[in-house]
């Protein structure tokens, strides 16, 4: 028995709507002089789970993150739900509210409890009711499930479970697009998996997706495609099927042999 | 799965592009310091915000630049360099004060500072023995910067005089020994560290007992250090044919420098053993010594020196009396060792645990312990800490002004009091010239404070 | 050396026996220290033909002290006050440089950190001088500086310069401003103050209970100060309507005219701060300010990024992410230094002595221990003082630390 039998996975039931919500053209970041991302060009349509792998410093991390304009992009154009990101502070805090983010480091924030770290955001930004923010936070770490851990604080849960509970406070905001940071990267072993297992259960409940990771396991099962970016540049796109059997661009290949050889 | 347009594969790669000019270059570097914080206007709040940006800029720019100019038009521009008639005051005032000056004139009078550079630098100390207070000085400058110059041969040692034999020395220059101390203390201080030496041998050879052999290091400690001190009178009692100065014709930056120096220096040992005494098990040593680390951290220095000079007099035997000067260093010693102990006490707080055990598991007792591994790196640690206990004391020292000594900033505000250069330039540039002098000596070690612990918490990583 | 009596010895009662010896011997040793030390006092007093004694507390006290916050409150009468009443009086003065200088420091070291994280060089730049410049200073020399440097050479007794319109001027004798002057009936606004203060605490109450129940915000801050307002204000125009005003603003008066050793501000109309105060509280709250910036700077560095960027990333803006999740943090970081700054402060008010502004170190250890002798009381009175202080603060601080602790693994 090995993992990838473990949790059944129906690819037919994700299904992939023609909406298009997130569109990148041409777009351009440089930090200093450092030429970070070059013409970057990517559509995503509704319910799509896109996994982004590369090398180290080939600026993932800042493509998903100019996404939620964590980063601000020099040139070209982002539209998520077909509003386009720039300088207004209105929009951007509405396209955040509408996009939820993992970080590899969880960031949960650790002087509230998981259930307020969750409920915090409904309450102030959905100007929620108290009580029913709670019980929303309730059902998403019911969803995540680690309802036991509701009344704890960060300090007091392990790597895993504060991904998760980081992944319930995403969700608290019922985002239609979830990004993931290298959500597993902090973790041993054992609670990628927990943390892993969120994520297809996400999947399959028909959720956008745009995931960092090396879980090379996790894209073949749940990605419907694979992208590659080296040096700042989306260098290959396919689904994972032909992208890990058939990779087209020696640096594909390249890297590809280096993370699969161990 | 229909969609599959998305398959790409790039052809050729594209090759670094400079930036746009918004991020590089003088405007780049101008957008991104200056006008990306106030040139937002999508929303009301971000609007407010960089109006607010706006106006805040502006006023800073000329209040500050304004200043900024005024000082530098004061100290350089139109300051009065010198005074080649010898008009003293009328160098320095304009024609409506009784100068030369043309009306609405000001700026600084650096002839006035000229004409006291002596008092300043080493107060009323004879102009014939100056030599001598140069010559400390030139120790002290040089021991100093050899101990901090990365890398080079023997820098403990040297460090070690500096704390050890240097006062010795700038004692015996300073005052000119010659101190009368009579055979018999010096017999007395000899024969009790013997007697301490012969104790700690003969316990170490184990020949009185397991009870008292744990107090070997005790006994050595005490005697090595009634030995010193046995050593220290003696070349104090020695006559070098040097002159007698008293303490009260030093000033100025000398006795700053004195004030603040043995300060610290005496604060060290004092304060790693309050710190010490602490953090130990023992319930009445660590009641005796929080109560002594609080009750000096809990008053002013002024009080500290106040009760230095009004109360030491009464509290020591008829007949033992102290000069101004060594009372206000007994006060300033007290206080400050107290708050080196808690500096000393942070150091050992962030030691590992295991740095305790693992001395215990290999057998050292506990003076053995905390002097070969707890001790030197807590200490370490610590540098930081200590540099900034001393720039504290180094601006503390202008207090004893109050007391009636003068030190750097006292001399200044009498030399303000001379008739002969009275001038409404008189005060600022007096003050000016004290605060160059403050600000060099507490930037600089500021700057190494940071720089060491930098390089600290690198070495930790 | 037989072997079997050092095993007889267990180890335990080895090391405790000698913490027991070693103790005690300390303990006797600061006991035999004091008993010296008192004994010297005693006989160093009986030759001076003095004894010790709190008695001269109750002695009038026959020297002038400057008009001050403290001589008006225990109104002071020379001839006729006690040595007590001196203590107060310093006691007071003290007290109100470090309140009024807590509150100015605390907004401008505040207002510097912060300027100091901008990214607009302008702004960080002067923060940069400003913390640079005055803490590298000692506070002695910025009280010179203010006393002797520019209070010294501002216009004379008949001239005056103006700041913010007519109603400030400052002049060699001091600052002038207006002052309230408390006519009949003013209790009641106070009285109404007093109602609105109330009332804005249980509106907050309310309005948060009605947040966490609908999700509805009310505007807390606006209301909030329409209330504290609008009420007294409201009362104070109903009650002169009727009767008369009952707070009315005095401002000072400046003659131009009329015999020429008249001229100048009128003594006893409007407030006045003398230059002695003004100097010592320029001093302290600019100096202090630059260590309370530097507090601050570090206090919101020491949040991680991720967690401003979490925020940002669940949909708060920026105002709530500063109130919700920067500034609990901070505060945890930012709080001991702080409030150790303030007693700083506090302390450092005793530099007073050096331009004679009439606080506790000044007229009591200074002035009054000059007339009377008397060293080890007035000075042990001055400790306790201070002590008091202190005692005060780190009980505080440990309650702010057990409360606001993080809770740890
Ligand atoms: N704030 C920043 N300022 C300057 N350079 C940055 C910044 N953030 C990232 N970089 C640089 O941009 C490049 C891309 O960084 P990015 O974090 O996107 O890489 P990544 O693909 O996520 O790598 P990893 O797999 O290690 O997380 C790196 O070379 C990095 O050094
Ligand atoms: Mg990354």
């Amino acid at each position: 028995m090995t993992k990838e039998e473990e949790k059944e996975i129906d690819q037919s039931k994700m299904t992939i709507s023609e909406e298009v919500v997130i569109k990148v053209e041409q777009m351009n970041k440089w930090f200093g002089h450092f030429h970070v991302l070059r013409d970057i060009n990517l559509t995503v349509n509704k319910g799509e789970r896109i996994v982004i792998c590369g090398p180290s410093g080939s600026g993932k991390s800042t493509l998903i993150r100019c996404i939620n304009r964590l980063e601000e992009h020099q040139k070209g154009l982002i539209e998520v739900n077909g509003v386009e990101l720039n300088d207004d502070v209105k929009k951007i805090d509405k396209i955040r509210s509408e996009v939820g983010m993992v970080f590899q480091s969880f960031n949960l924030f650790p002087h509230l409890s998981a259930l307020e770290n969750c409920s915090l955001a409904p309450i102030w930004v959905r100007k929620m009711p108290k009580k029913e923010a709670d019980d929303l936070a309730m059902k998403y770490l019911e969803i995540v499930k680690i309802p036991e851990q509701a009344l704890k604080y960060p300090g007091q849960l392990s790597g895993g479970q504060q991904q998760r509970v980081a992944i319930a406070r995403a969700l608290c905001m019922e985002p239609k697009i979830m990004l993931f940071d290298e959500p597993t990267s902090a973790l041993d072993p054992e609670m990628i998996k927990e943390v892993l297992d969120t994520m297809i259960d996400l999947a399959q409940g028909g959720m956008t997706m745009l995931v960092v990771t090396h879980e090379m396991g996790f894209a073949r099962k749940v990605a419907n495609r694979v992208i590659f970016m080296d040096e700042g540049q989306i260098v290959e796109q396919n689904n994972p099927n032909d992208f890990f059997n058939n990779p087209q661009s020696d640096r594909t290949k390249l890297f590809l042999s280096q993370i699969l050889d161990h | 799965m229909r969609n599959n347009n998305y398959k790409f594969v790039q052809k050729e790669v594209i090759a670094q592009q400079p930036p746009p000019l918004s991020q590089a270059g003088v405007t780049g570097w101008l957008w991104k310091n200056l006008f990306s914080s106030m040139s937002n206007f999508s929303s009301i709040s971000a609007a407010l915000q960089s109006i607010i940006m706006i106006i805040l800029t502006f006023v800073l720019l000329y209040f500050c630049g304004g200043q900024l100019y005024s000082l530098i038009d004061f100290a350089l521009i139109s300051a009065v360099w010198s005074d080649p008639e010898v008009l003293k005051r009328g160098s320095c005032t304009t024609v409506d004060q009784g100068g030369s000056l043309p009306s609405g004139w000001s700026g600084a009078c650096w002839p006035f500072i000229f004409a006291k550079k002596k008092l300043l630098i080493y107060g009323r100390y004879p102009a014939e023995e100056l030599w001598r207070v140069n010559l400390v000085y030139l120790t002290l400058f040089l021991g100093i910067g050899y101990t901090l110059f990365e890398g080079a041969k023997g820098r403990q040692w040297t460090g070690l005089a500096m704390l050890t034999i240097f006062p010795l020395f700038a004692l015996i220059l300073l005052t000119g020994a010659n101190f009368n101390i009579s055979w018999s203390t010096n017999l007395l201080l000899l024969g009790l560290s013997i007697l301490f030496i012969f104790f700690g041998e003969l316990t170490r050879r184990n020949f009185l007992g397991n009870i008292i052999s744990e107090l070997t290091s005790l006994f050595y400690i005490c005697g090595v250090t009634l030995f010193l001190i046995f050593i220290a009178a003696l070349l104090l009692s020695i006559d070098y044919g040097l002159s007698y100065v008293e303490t009260s014709d030093w000033g100025g930056l000398l006795v700053t420098l004195v004030v603040a120096i043995t300060g610290i220096v005496a604060s060290l040992p004092l304060g790693i053993i309050l710190a010490l005494g602490r953090r130990s098990n023992m319930p009445i040593a660590r009641t005796i010594s929080t109560i002594f680390i609080e009750f000096w951290r809990g008053i002013p220095l002024i009080t500290v020196l106040f009760a230095s000079s009004v109360l030491l007099p009464l509290f020591l035997p008829d007949g033992v009396d102290f000069n101004k000067l060594l009372r206000a260093l007994i006060g300033v010693m007290l206080f400050s060792a107290a708050y080196m102990a808690e500096v000393v006490r942070g150091g050992l707080q962030a030691m590992p645990r295991g740095q305790f055990e693992g001395a215990s598991a290999v057998g050292l007792s506990y003076f053995q312990s905390m002097r070969l591994i707890i001790l030197p790196q807590a200490l370490t640690h610590v540098i930081p800490g200590i540099v900034n206990t001393f720039i504290g004391l180094f601006k503390d020292t202008t207090l004893v002004l109050i007391i009636g000594l003068f030190d750097l900033l006292g001399q200044a505000q009498s030399t303000i009091a001379d008739a002969y250069w009275s001038s409404p330039a008189q005060a600022p540039t007096a003050y000016l010239t004290v605060g160059i002098m403050f600000f060099v000596f507490c930037f600089g070690m500021s700057r190494y404070s940071m720089f060491m612990e930098r390089k600290l918490s690198r070495g930790h990583k | 050396m037989s072997k079997s009596y050092s095993n007889a010895i267990d180890l335990i009662y080895n090391k405790r026996f000698r913490s027991i010896f070693f103790q005690i011997t300390l303990l006797i040793s600061v006991i035999l220290f004091f008993l010296w030390v008192a004994n010297n006092a005693n006989s160093n007093l009986t030759a001076r033909g003095d004894s010790f004694g709190f008695g001269f507390l109750n002695n009038t006290a026959g020297f002038q002290i400057l008009p001050t916050l403290g001589t008006w409150v225990v109104s002071y009468d020379v001839g006729k006050s006690t040595y007590f009443d001196v203590f107060l009086i310093g006691i007071i003065n003290t007290f109100i440089i470090a309140i009024t200088g807590i509150i100015a420091t605390t907004i401008i070291g505040f207002s510097i950190g912060i300027f100091r994280l901008s990214n607009n060089i302008i702004l960080k730049g002067f923060a940069t001088i400003y913390i640079e410049m005055f803490r590298n200073l000692p506070l002695l020399l910025h009280l010179f500086f203010w006393y002797f440097a520019v209070l010294r050479v501002l216009p004379g007794k008949r001239e005056k310069v103006n700041l913010l319109g007519e109603s400030f001027g400052i002049n060699i004798t001091g600052l002038y401003g207006p002052r309230p002057i408390f006519n009949e009936g003013w209790e009641f606004i106070a009285l109404g103050i007093l109602f609105s203060i109330i009332l804005v605490i249980i509106f907050s109450r309310y309005a948060k209970r009605i947040h966490q129940q609908t999700g509805y915000k009310y505007p807390t801050f606006w209301i909030s100060s329409g209330i504290i307002i609008l009420i007294p204000c409201s009362i104070c125009l109903i009650y002169s309507l009727l009767y008369n005003l009952p707070i009315e603003i005095q401002y000072p008066e400046f003659k131009t005219d009329g015999p020429k050793l008249k001229r100048g501000y009128a003594q006893g109309i409007g407030m006045m701060m003398p230059p002695e105060m003004l100097a010592l509280w320029m001093a302290l709250v600019l100096y202090t300010a630059s260590f309370i910036a530097e507090i601050v700077r570090a206090g919101i560095l020491a949040i991680h990024k991720g967690q401003t960027e979490a925020s940002y990333a669940v949909g708060l803006g920026r105002g709530e992410t500063l109130r919700l999740v920067v500034i609990p943090q901070a505060l945890r970081v930012i709080v001991p230094p702080l409030t150790s700054q303030y007693l700083n402060l506090t302390k450092n008010s005793s530099l007073a002595v050096a331009i004679a502004y009439p606080e506790l170190v000044s007229i009591f250890a200074g002035t009054a221990l000059n007339q009377v002798g008397q060293e080890i009381e007035i000075i042990f009175m001055m400790a306790m003082v201070y002590l008091t202080f202190s005692l005060l603060t780190s009980l505080f601080m440990n309650w702010f630390n057990s409360r606001i602790k993080l809770v740890e693994r």
